[in-house]
């Protein structure tokens, strides 16, 4: 894997001071293809250790300006700055570097690998992001890391850690899910949906666990749902609407 | 190396799909080499089979036809040489040797050859390898018989037991010469040829079995006992082929024309080599349709494993969107499916290979003897290395075509799967 320069993580600004972590200025985007739609987000600013929410209905684009956050994609045009990094700049390994290092993302379904255990699903990103598994290590091996992360989201068994994902229920997924993307302390939570698919109770019980390990960690959190609902857990309430504006678009 | 395991994983998990996909690989190699292995084995006994003998004088027909007659004893003879020719020939002064084969009889499946002691002194195979007694030794009396290595192991003979010698060349016969049996006087070592399946008798005997006999069948009331037979003058009126060692190779080519342009019989003379090759011409386009139909047997396997990965894409494409989110480039998830082919590819060469001298193993013995073929478990040539090589290439490159759509799939999907 190509090692990022410097500049594009080295200089990232540490999490925990009172400074903007992303901000978005005239950034566009449009999807390959006839029938997309052109995105287009004029400002968006995320404070450090703010957790917010964004709303808004299916198909509104609210993957897609999660795509655009993570550097899974890159905008069209425009500035997009994250830890003081313009990501749109970086080369497509350099972002997917960046992203290693400091996204943890968790998604709404079929979160982990359907093969493979509980702690081989956690430590996944280690591989592909030095500095986490660094910080991950800190206070014993990673394994351990892993162990108290999940001990934390409130799966305890420790049986449980080797076992295939397949066999786990859907709450238990999403809990392991939680544990891959907070693993080494990353910057930035990014969670699409991740509790859609469980009822009010669990929802507010595993939004609580998040955001402990997510404060303790120093992490900002952005999530985006349809569920207004859910407001109340969180710093701020955005509708996509009023961030990012979507056009059907032809062009590509 | 969480990665690398977890697509071993992955491959696990499809288990049944993936090896099927590595036993038809396996398969298509198998066939691929066995072909080689087969033409390989089959060029060096038929090389093997004789060396030493210049020239090979038989009725005159296609140098091939007198060939396979004469040293593999495949087919038959289309007419006999007369005794009196043989004897102009062997008058020549060129001429240092020669060794009348009498053919047309057989025993038990066996072909029996009438012949002089000569041809155990003067017969030569693989590179001037001459013949050796493993017990006995050359007939001394008339229905004395030498039996090759096979003869002697498949008939459980041993010297001194008796033979029918039958009628003709089939190996279940109803006419036999069970008035007038053989004794085995000798076995000869196993050489690999098509000696270890004869049984060789003098071709006085051959005239013996036969005095009492006209056109092909026995006399009614004619019958010549054994012992009778023994008073009376069997000097042979005709043989079917002799061997011919000269005393110097130069002197091949005038004898050659020589014999061809005999004036009293047709005949033909043939360079056992130079008409080797010329079999080998004939065949050889056989052989290139035989690789070229393993050689798409091997396409399509592969091709059987690109339409394996492509299927299994669409259900994988939530792997890929994890890996991604994780920092995995859409270099590495191209790369891993690419090994993945590579990998299937590879595990199917070396099945393919074991599976090839394990079915090589469990033959040999009965190609051998059925049909005088020994095949060599020899470890793979340069050239099968090289072989082995550009499948696992080929396999790894046919990867890239399901590789390069999961790798624009990743790039269009991001975050989510959009279908």
């Amino acid at each position: 894997m190509a090692q990022p320069s410097p500049r594009s993580t080295g200089e990232a600004k540490p999490a925990g001071g009172t400074s903007d972590i992303i901000t978005m200025s005239d950034v566009r985007f449009c999807w390959p293809g006839p029938h997309s739609f052109l995105m287009a987000i004029d400002e968006f600013v995320l404070p450090a250790r703010q957790r917010v929410l964004l709303t808004g209905p299916s198909g509104a684009g609210k993957s897609t300006f999660l795509s655009l956050l993570c550097g899974i994609v890159a905008p069209l045009s425009g500035r997009l700055e994250v830890l003081g990094t313009d990501t749109a700049t970086l080369s497509n390994a350099m972002r997917d570097h960046f992203r290693a290092e400091h996204f943890g993302i968790i998604f709404q379904m079929f979160n982990l690998l359907p093969y493979g255990s509980v702690i081989d699903n956690v430590l996944l990103p280690l591989s592909f992001a030095r500095k986490r598994r660094e910080r991950a290590s800190q206070n014993g091996s990673v394994e351990e890391e892993a162990g108290r992360l999940l001990a934390s989201l409130g799966l305890e068994a420790g049986d449980l850690y080797g076992m295939s994902t397949a066999n786990l229920s859907v709450g238990q997924q999403q809990r392991v899910a939680a544990a891959r993307a907070l693993i080494g302390r990353p910057e930035i939570i990014v969670a699409d949906e991740p509790t859609s698919s469980l009822d009010r109770n669990r929802q507010d019980a595993f939004l609580d666990l998040l955001f402990a390990e997510a404060n303790a960690a120093g992490a900002s959190v952005i999530m985006v749902s349809h569920e207004e609902a859910l407001g109340c857990h969180f710093d701020r309430v955005l509708r996509l609407d009023d961030v990012a504006v979507t056009t059907r678009s032809t062009a590509v | 190396m969480i990665v690398p395991r977890l697509a071993l994983q992955s491959l696990r998990n499809r288990a049944l799909t993936a090896s099927l996909t590595v036993l038809a690989i396996a398969v298509s190699v198998m066939l691929l080499l066995g072909v080689e292995k087969v033409r390989t084995g089959a060029r060096q006994s038929f090389a093997n089979t004789i060396s030493g003998t210049d020239l090979i004088v038989g009725a005159r027909s296609g140098g091939i036809q007198l060939l396979l007659y004469s040293v593999f004893r495949i087919g038959n003879a289309t007419n006999n040489i007369t005794w009196k020719s043989l004897q102009d020939i062997a008058k020549q002064p060129d001429v240092a040797w020669i060794v009348p084969l009498s053919l047309g009889d057989s025993h038990r499946g066996f072909r029996v050859l009438g012949t002089t002691p000569d041809y155990f002194k003067h017969y030569k195979y693989r590179d001037g390898q001459p013949l050796t007694f493993a017990d006995g030794k050359p007939f001394a009396d008339l229905f004395g018989a030498v039996i090759g290595a096979d003869v002697a192991e498949t008939l459980g003979y041993k010297v001194g037991d008796p033979i029918i010698v039958a009628h003709g060349t089939g190996s279940i016969s109803f006419v036999e010469h069970e008035d007038k049996p053989f004794r085995v006087s000798g076995i000869l070592e196993k050489t690999g040829t098509p000696i270890d399946r004869t049984v060789h008798v003098s071709l006085e005997a051959i005239e013996a079995i036969h005095v009492d006999w006209k056109q092909g069948i026995p006399m009614p009331g004619e019958t010549v006992s054994a012992e009778d037979v023994r008073a009376m003058s069997l000097k042979p009126k005709a043989v079917t082929a002799a061997l011919i060692g000269l005393k110097s190779k130069i002197a091949t080519f005038r004898l050659q024309r020589m014999i061809n342009e005999y004036r009293q019989e047709p005949l033909s003379a043939i360079i056992p080599g130079l008409t080797l090759q010329e079999l080998w011409q004939l065949v050889g386009t056989a052989e290139t349709a035989l690789s070229v139909v393993s050689a798409m047997v091997v396409a399509t396997a592969l091709l059987g494993m690109v339409t394996m990965i492509l299927t299994t894409l669409n259900e994988r494409r939530r792997e890929m969107a994890i890996l991604r989110s994780v920092g995995a480039r859409p270099g590495t998830i191209l790369g891993l499916l690419a090994t993945e082919a590579g990998l299937l590819t590879l595990a199917g060469v070396v099945l393919g290979v074991v599976l090839l001298y394990a079915a090589l193993a469990m033959v040999q013995p009965y190609v051998d003897r059925a049909y005088g073929l020994h095949l060599s478990i020899n470890p793979p040539t340069y050239r099968e290395w090289i072989t082995l090589g550009a499948i696992v290439l080929a396999g790894f490159l046919a990867g890239l075509i399901p590789a390069a759509r999961a790798y624009r799939l990743s790039l269009a999907d991001g975050m989510m799967v959009r279908t």
